[in-house]
């Protein structure tokens, strides 16, 4: 399966401009069926669980069911994306459940400034960059000694 | 002709593809373009927030020198990659990414990348080169400063979904792209003064293991087909390196990451005696010339002794996961909250890796009740990919910056406009660009930024806007939906779409292309290993499946990419086989084994195997181009000493 859709949590995205999951997919495999108003992958051969449209989705309608031909059933992980950190819960086919939180980002979102604070010279004729040297912390670029 | 409304786009610089090398091109363009009063457009098959080879994240980044810290010199970093690919390798190209990258680092630490640290505020290492990330949010946080850099300072447009096909040439002059949306019925034409190209490496070129529902879990995305080295090949550039595929030895099965294992957490490899290749096997490392000699042991023939361990029935082999985190924790023995506590930092660091960046990886081991505190994992090598960027080293020619030549290197090395390809005004970056491996995330970026400076500047210098014949351009228009008309001509013809004597559609059509490869290029049933008959055959039935790409048929948006995306992919293989057929030796024998040129030859071989396609003729020229370094030679370097 890959990436499965459940038919009870999703809604078609109604709410929003445009579907989620379709909007992300890196490998445009998921679609909504506008008659059903569900999403679901076309194509799961193609999938490469990298779990996108589960993290974007926002009714959780999107799941994994790994790769049934090399992966024993029973098994999932499943991620609650918040705007700062991770919260994972991987469930063991034993029933053995492990739980992990992890930092995503340190900015708030939105707010990447792309000269990151560093002053530019700003001379097209020469090898530093936008930023540079100041983003190296150097005072000036590398260059051949001979 | 399907019934599609051509959108014209004019812009300064049009940035091609939306990943590592495309988004630090976009931030760094940005800039310069405000400064002179120009436009930059970045096209993206799918979202920048998430596309490309980062898609879902990174547990590592793997290319930072530490130059401001003294860690490391750019010189150090170029021995390090001349020795990784066996010799072959462009200095100044190396050198240029090497002497940036630490600067994009620090730009990714502002812009909020969580990079771990010590307790004194220092980079936590994975290895001498790698830095320790939480990476989930790795491309999101690189694309936004892109998108910002783009949208906010009014410089620049963004198109999402939009799949680019191919060039638009003025004479010897590169003069934009085509492409068409996979969402609506809109054909592009991208009319610009530089053109560059980040569209990253090539998967599904060779036939998976897994060929069932698992197909699209190879190491590298499923996403990326080769669209990076037919763009430049269509346009005429000269190419490098297209024999240097890359095959990662990964957790068998998903593919999780084994740098933390190897290098962080100091793990060993044992076959299943308990042997370890790397010990028992080391004097086969001889007869790989001085390359066998330096440390770390290169990629491909750390694969190679693996591979033998594999051949000779003593697999499967394992990553000694239990013991590595037992060697660990046992310094902590003796206090026992210490070391439950630092158990239990292992166990999340360990299940991070996965997590941040393979997630099926962490599936895997949870369905099969792996803990790897208490048991081994297999480890296997994978399928062959192209991505110029990582431990392969296949792309384009490009000139290299003018102030990192000498006098010897100048003439062969240097064109006027760093990484630009020998197309006039086609510039490139990360996996399209060639002969400069392990750039890694960081290193495409910062090579995006370098290519989009030297872009702006070629543009400057170069303010004309390229002439289009638009009889020319209705005929692309024609070819490129040629699949949608020849669906709708034939359709009625069976009664089931997929099997029609008229036409293949794009799904047959790639298996065709990964079986030829797989047979007779050396792919995995081939044990990597192929010979000049088996190549010539390979060309052989490349010919046929080329005459029926004009019979690809899409029933579709999405299957109109697909066919094109597989079109792509015959055009990597192509150089592919070529390039393997004109190297008559074997130097990279854990990447492939050229079983009729079984040894390494430093006379004949110590050249960069280059190829070009003449669009006008349509031939193949091939040609060995000399290596030369921009660091003085020194006796006891390795790869300077003879063979
Ligand atoms: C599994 C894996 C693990 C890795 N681990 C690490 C790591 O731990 N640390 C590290 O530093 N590096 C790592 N790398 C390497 C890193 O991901 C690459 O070096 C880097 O992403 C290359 O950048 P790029 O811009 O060339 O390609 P990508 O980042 O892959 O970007 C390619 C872009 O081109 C677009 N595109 C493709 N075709 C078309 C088309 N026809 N039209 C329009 N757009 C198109 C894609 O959508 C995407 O936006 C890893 C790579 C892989 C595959
Ligand atoms: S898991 Fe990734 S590749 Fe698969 S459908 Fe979701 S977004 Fe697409
Ligand atoms: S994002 Fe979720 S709710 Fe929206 S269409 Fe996709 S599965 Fe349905």
């Amino acid at each position: 399966m890959p990436s499965y859709v459940n038919p009870d949590k999703c809604d078609g995205c109604k709410a929003l401009d445009k579907t989620a999951c379709q909007y992300i997919c890196p490998n445009d495999l998921m679609v909504l069926d506008r008659d059903k108003m569900k999403a679901y992958n076309r194509d799961v051969s193609m999938c490469w669980e990298c779990y996108n449209c589960v993290k974007i989705c926002p009714t959780q309608a999107v799941e994994v069911r790994s790769y049934a031909d090399f992966v024993p059933l029973g098994a999932s992980a499943t991620p609650m994306r918040s705007t700062d950190s991770i919260l994972w819960t991987v469930k063991f086919r034993n029933g053995s459940i492990k739980r992990f939180k992890f930092p995503i980002r340190t900015t708030a979102e939105g707010k990447a400034a792309p000269d990151g604070g560093f002053e530019t010279k700003g001379d097209l004729n020469s090898p530093a960059l936008f930023t540079e040297p100041a983003s190296l912390g150097l005072a000036d670029v590398f260059h051949l000694a001979n | 002709m399907a019934d599609f409304e051509t959108v014209v786009v004019e812009t300064d610089l049009l940035i091609l593809g939306g990943g590592m090398a495309a988004c630090g091109a976009a931030v760094e363009a940005a800039y310069w373009a405000m400064q002179n009063g120009l436009k930059v457009t970045l096209v993206d098959k799918a979202a920048v927030d998430r596309s490309g080879a980062v898609a879902m994240g990174l547990s590592a980044i793997n290319q930072y020198v530490g130059l401001k810290d003294g860690a490391n010199t750019v010189k150090d970093y170029v021995d390090y990659v001349r020795n990784d690919l066996m010799g072959i390798t462009r200095e100044d190209l190396v050198a240029n990414i090497a002497r940036h990258v630490d600067s994009t680092v620090h730009l990714f630490e502002k812009w909020g990348l969580p990079i771990w640290k010590d307790e004194n505020g220092n980079y936590v290492h994975e290895g001498r080169w790698q830095l320790m990330i939480n990476g989930e949010s790795y491309k999101v946080v690189v694309a936004e400063a892109a998108k910002n850099a783009l949208l906010q300072s009014g410089v620049g447009q963004i198109f999402e979904r939009v799949f680019i096909v191919g060039p638009l040439m003025d004479g010897e002059r590169c003069a934009g792209a085509v492409g068409f949306s996979v969402r609506e019925n809109k054909f592009y034409i991208f009319k610009s003064k530089a053109t560059l190209v980040a569209m990253g490496g090539a998967v599904h070129v060779f036939k998976p293991r897994s060929s069932g529902e698992g197909m699209g879990r190879a190491w590298y995305p499923p996403w990326n087909s080769g669209s990076s080295a037919y763009f430049t090949i269509k346009a005429g550039a000269e190419m490098t390196c297209q024999e240097v595929r890359f095959i990662p030895v990964r957790f068998k099965d998903a593919y999780g990451p084994v740098g933390a294992w190897f290098l962080l957490f100091k793990s060993r490899a044992t076959n299943s005696q308990g042997g370890n290749y790397m010990i028992e096997r080391k004097d086969e490392l001889d007869k790989w010339g001085p390359y066998g000699r330096v440390k770390p042991v290169p990629a491909n023939l750390r694969n190679y002794l693996g591979m033998l361990d594999v051949m000779e029935g003593k697999g499967p082999i394992y990553m000694r996961t239990e013991e590595a985190i037992q060697q660990i924790a046992e310094t902590y023995k003796g206090d026992e909250k210490a070391y439950k506590k630092k158990m239990k930092e292992l166990e999340s660091e360990a299940w991070e890796d996965f997590l941040d960046m393979t997630i099926s990886q962490a599936l895997l081991w949870a369905s099969t009740n792996v803990q790897p505190e208490e048991q081994s994992s297999e480890i296997a090598a994978a399928e062959p990919y192209f991505i110029g960027s990582h431990s392969g080293a296949s792309g384009a020619w490009v000139s290299g910056p003018e102030d990192l030549q000498t006098d010897e290197t100048r003439s062969e090395y240097f064109w006027g406009y760093a990484h630009m390809s020998t197309v006039k005004g086609l510039f490139c970056a990360g996996d399209a660009s060639g002969a400069s491996s392990h750039k890694f995330s960081s290193g495409s970026h910062a090579e995006g930024r370098i290519a989009a400076k030297a872009a702006i500047k070629f543009i400057v210098d170069n303010n004309t806007m390229p002439a289009l014949d638009p009889v020319a351009l209705e005929a692309l228009k024609a070819e490129i939906l040629k699949p949608l008309d020849t669906y709708e001509q034939h359709k009625n013809a069976t009664t089931d779409p997929e099997i029609n004597p008229n036409y293949i559609k794009p799904r047959m059509f790639m298996f065709r292309l990964q079986k030829i490869m797989d047979e007779y290029a050396g792919g995995i049933t081939a044990q990597f290993t192929t010979n000049e008959a088996l190549l010539k055959k390979a060309l052989d039935l490349l010919a046929f499946l080329k005459e029926d790409s004009a019979k690809l048929a899409a029933a579709n948006h999405h299957e109109l990419m697909r066919c094109w995306e597989n079109v792509h992919r015959m055009w990597q293989a192509e150089a592919h086989v070529r390039t393997i057929l004109f190297r008559e030796e074997t130097r990279w024998p854990g990447y492939y084994y050229r079983a009729d040129k079984p040894k390494i030859d430093e006379e004949k071989w110590h050249v960069f195997a280059n190829c070009r396609f003449d669009p006008q003729s349509t031939t193949w020229e091939m040609k060995a181009r000399p290596i030369l370094h921009i660091f003085a030679s020194q006796p006891k370097e390795p790869a300077l000493a003879s063979v």
